[in-house]
């Protein structure tokens, strides 16, 4: 009777196995599907709007995964994958964009802006420490101040 | 001065948000431009038995026409390349991804303005041409450099816009 059970467990277990695997069928190798995973993260699905390779479901997608995958098999390492994509799709293809003449302000930018507000801090806080001396309250005007005040609150 | 300075970087933002308006976004730039055509043997639809490569169109500058029997936007633009063939551009076919191998009677029933169609059944060529979907149209000058991408249909405002010039200056 025990010995039935286990048995029938072991039929379950094999089922499921087999139904997963019919599931995927590409995952035969399941390192090799990890690293097409991990790179096409970063690669840009080209006729889907914001999304990445490793997500979409378009069969362009669904091509140039089968062509990485066949790339990687082939023993291309992942900068030759991505220099494959970038001749045929351009540099469109990477969510992260090489760093080159036309990029530069895309990438500089923003350091550009942080410079230019720190540049406008300091100008803003030095016309302020630079503010003339009639301007501030001597020991005078803060005692006519405080009176007023008092009178005030009578 | 320094007060209309907010003002004039608000309206150097309106311009680049301007420009930005009419871009689009799904326009993928093209890295072949310049670049010679990638080169493929593939078998000819017309012709069972038979091959076409590149190599075999160079001596003037023709179109290649990527599309295929199931994309309904190439149906349309086809009314419209059985015009450009009449007046004596070569226009090559690539048939992207034909799973159905319905080219060759879509030809036969609709008319085939098409010099030959090489046929792309797994579409590994339209990769190698970095090919996003159909149509696309290249045009490649008579030493096989590809000069000019266009994704999408051809009508007669593109094609006047945009292809008559260029092979114009080509072709002279």
């Amino acid at each position: 009777m025990r010995r039935g059970a286990c048995f029938l467990l072991g039929l379950a277990l094999l089922a499921t196995e087999a139904v997963a695997s019919e599931a995927r069928p590409n995952a035969d190798d399941p390192l090799l599907e990890a690293r097409l995973m991990g790179l096409a993260a970063d690669l840009r699905c080209v006729v889907c709007q914001n999304e990445s390779l490793a997500e979409s479901r378009a069969p362009l997608a669904l091509d140039l995964r089968e062509e990485v995958r066949e790339l990687m098999r082939q023993g291309k390492t992942d900068p030759e994958v991505v220099e494959y994509l970038t001749l045929r799709y351009g540099d469109f293809v990477l969510y992260r964009p090489p760093f080159k003449p036309e990029t530069y302000l895309l990438w500089l930018g923003p350091a550009l802006f942080l410079a230019i507000g720190a540049l406008a801090w300091a100008i803003a806080t030095r016309r302020r420490r630079e503010l003339p001396a009639t301007d501030r309250l001597d020991a005078e005007d803060l005692r006519k101040a405080a009176e007023l005040l008092r009178d005030e609150s009578k | 001065m320094k007060r209309w300075l907010p003002f004039a970087a608000f309206c150097v933002l309106l311009v680049f948000l301007y420009v930005g308006l009419f871009r689009d976004p799904r326009e993928v730039p093209s890295p072949f431009i310049g670049r010679p055509a990638p080169a493929f043997v593939l078998p000819v639809v017309e012709r069972p038995g038979n091959t076409f490569s590149p190599e075999q169109a160079r001596g003037r500058s023709w179109l290649l026409n990527v599309w295929a029997p199931w994309c309904t936007t190439c149906q349309k633009e086809h009314l419209f390349l059985m015009q450009v063939a009449a007046t004596g551009v070569p226009v090559y076919g690539l048939n992207w991804k034909d799973q159905d191998r319905e080219a060759a009677a879509m030809l036969a029933r609709m008319g085939n303005p098409y010099v030959l169609n090489a046929d792309d059944r797994d579409g590994r060529v339209g990769i190698d041409w970095g090919v996003t979907g159909v149509p696309e149209t290249f045009v490649i000058d008579a030493e096989g450099i590809i000069r000019m991408k266009h994704s999408g249909p051809i009508n007669e405002r593109i094609w006047k816009r945009k292809f008559v010039p260029l092979l114009h200056a080509l072709d002279s």
